[in-house]
């Protein structure tokens, strides 16, 4: 299912999700759901919402975060926005049958409780049409391991905000590794203490500064797998 | 006048702290994911070894081995219940190896952030993470630290809470820094003057920056701090040793015993008083420093 474009929507429409942008940039939930409710009283459909609306928004939530000028703090009221919409249409899209343009599994290491970065990839995942499990903090490789598994994911994101517990990503890597899982599962890792060099070195395929990032790497790599197959 | 300050005063108002230990210890074995605060019962001797290897690089303070000490840090170990033992445990073995050092050796008790985001923004109640604070500080206390560092704040709420548990439990010195790792600011955002200003008005007059993306950027963030503070504030510097690598298997920092050198006698120029280093530094690092700076 193609969503109308942006550029093709009456220009009332527009209007109403560069509103519903705007709100989702200042936190303002009840403005974002009430925004969601009036769309989908209009017609919209819940695909279109989410794309228009919240993934749009939180486009530009997380580029001005990679940029300096958000901090955690108006990423995390934003993000809390986007859920409460998001309860909305979670059940319609369901219901609609939108196709998921893959799977993945998400997590902070064995021994970092650091979750605010790992959870805005995953509702930005899910966002972007991706089926996503999240398995919270403190995920040690069993676990991990287990849930690719049981979702056949496309897809790894780990988390480590921890010089003590960035090391484990490399340990999780291995076991990919040794139980033959690391050639059909794409690894992106990110959390503050990282950088690109770091993130090759320890075998991950991809590093993320941030979570706008995260969704275009996890885009771009759905197309790559789609062009491979097909 | 309180035990931190006197050591300041009689020390001309420049001491060299001490480097890493979280990771000391994985060099010494740790693995990844294990919990640092499990060697304080269990490989009393390795702790033992890296703070009396500071102290020989020169360290005039020391930091227990209990950053993560907390309720909700140990938790993740299932270790929550043993908040008492495994902090009084630390403290005690920095204060053996201070109390026979050749000089004298403050011992400062870590307290680490607690991971929680506190409510409006999160959903942790302040009261909660007070709680953890002054139960951890009330064992460091009991174990013998001279003061307290809390350390690697990132939200100001966080802090204030850590002040107020520290103090319900103890009425020794605290001093605090926040990680300013985020485009000059914390991951929460705050500015190197606003922490100045916030910290002081919680009566805080030792503070400073540590942790981070390495030396050029602490001095940025140090400079700031020196420019916000009041005439009666301490500075404190504890920059990592440069950024993370990952070789032989192993996450290693790239600033050698000469980076930390040079960012050494920089941070005395900026006015810093209390001097150390944080992730990837080593009793080879302090050395350097040490020597550099003449002491």
């Amino acid at each position: 299912m193609t969503e109308t474009r942006f550029a093709d929507l009456p220009a009332e429409l527009q209007e109403h999700y560069l509103n519903m942008q705007d709100d989702l940039y200042d936190g303002a939930k009840d403005e974002v759901v009430e925004a969601t409710r009036q769309a989908l009283e209009w017609g919209q459909g819940p695909g279109a919402i989410l794309a228009h609306g919240l993934v749009a928004g939180m486009d530009i939530v997380g580029k001005d975060f990679g940029a300096g000028i958000l901090f955690v703090p108006e990423v995390l009221r934003a993000a809390n926005a986007m859920k409460a919409a998001m309860e909305i249409l979670r059940p319609l899209l369901t219901e609609t049958g939108v196709p998921k343009i893959g799977t993945a599994v998400i997590g902070t290491v064995k021994g970092d409780i650091h979750d605010i970065g790992k959870n805005l990839v995953a509702m930005m995942w899910e966002g972007a049409g991706f089926e996503v499990r999240n398995l919270g903090i403190n995920v040690d490789a069993d676990k991990f391991l287990a849930a690719l598994r049981e979702t056949n994911a496309d897809i790894l994101g780990m988390s480590a905000l921890l010089t003590t517990t960035m090391p484990y990503m490399a340990t999780v890597i291995e076991r990919l590794t040794e139980e033959g899982l690391r050639d059909r599962i794409t690894v992106l890792v990110g959390g503050a203490p990282l950088n690109p060099a770091f993130a090759e070195d320890i075998g991950a395929d991809h590093y993320c500064k941030d979570a706008a990032e995260a969704v275009d790497t996890a885009r771009k790599v759905m197309q790559l797998r789609g062009g491979a197959r097909g | 006048m309180d035990k931190l300050l006197d050591f300041l005063t009689r020390n001309q108002n420049f001491v060299l702290a001490d480097g890493a230990m979280g990771t000391m210890l994985h060099a010494a074995g740790l693995t990844s994911g294990g919990a640092p605060e499990e060697w304080n019962v269990e490989r009393p001797d390795v702790i033992k070894g890296i703070h009396q290897a500071y102290v020989d690089a020169g360290s005039q303070i020391i930091t227990a081995n209990t950053f993560g000490g907390n309720r909700f840090r140990l938790m993740l170990h299932n270790n929550e219940s043993r908040v008492r033992e495994l902090n009084l445990a630390a403290a005690r073995i920095a204060r053996e190896v201070a109390d026979t050092a050749p000089r004298e050796v403050l011992v400062a008790g870590d307290v680490g952030p607690s991971g929680e985001i506190l409510f409006p923004l999160g959903t942790r109640q302040p009261e909660e993470v007070r709680d953890a604070f002054a139960e951890q500080a009330a064992a460091l206390a009991e174990g013998g630290v001279d003061f307290f560092l809390i350390e690697t704040m990132s939200a100001l709420e966080e802090v204030t809470a850590a002040v107020e548990g520290i103090k319900s439990a103890s009425d020794l010195p605290i001093a605090a820094t926040m990680t300013f790792d985020t485009h000059f600011r914390t991951m929460m955002g705050v500015k190197p003057a606003q922490a100045v200003n916030a910290l002081y008005d919680l009566g805080i007059v030792v503070m400073g920056a540590n942790c981070g993306n390495g030396p050029d950027e602490i001095e940025r963030i140090v400079t700031d701090l020196a420019a916000a503070k009041p005439a009666n504030v301490y500075l404190i510097a504890q920059s990592n040793a440069g950024l993370p690598k990952w070789k032989d298997k192993q996450v290693y920092y790239d600033g050698s015993p000469e980076v930390m050198a040079d960012y050494a006698l920089k941070m005395r120029a900026l006015g810093v008083n209390v001097l150390g280093a944080c992730c990837g530094s080593t009793p080879e690092h302090i050395r350097a420093m040490r020597e550099a700076l003449g002491l």
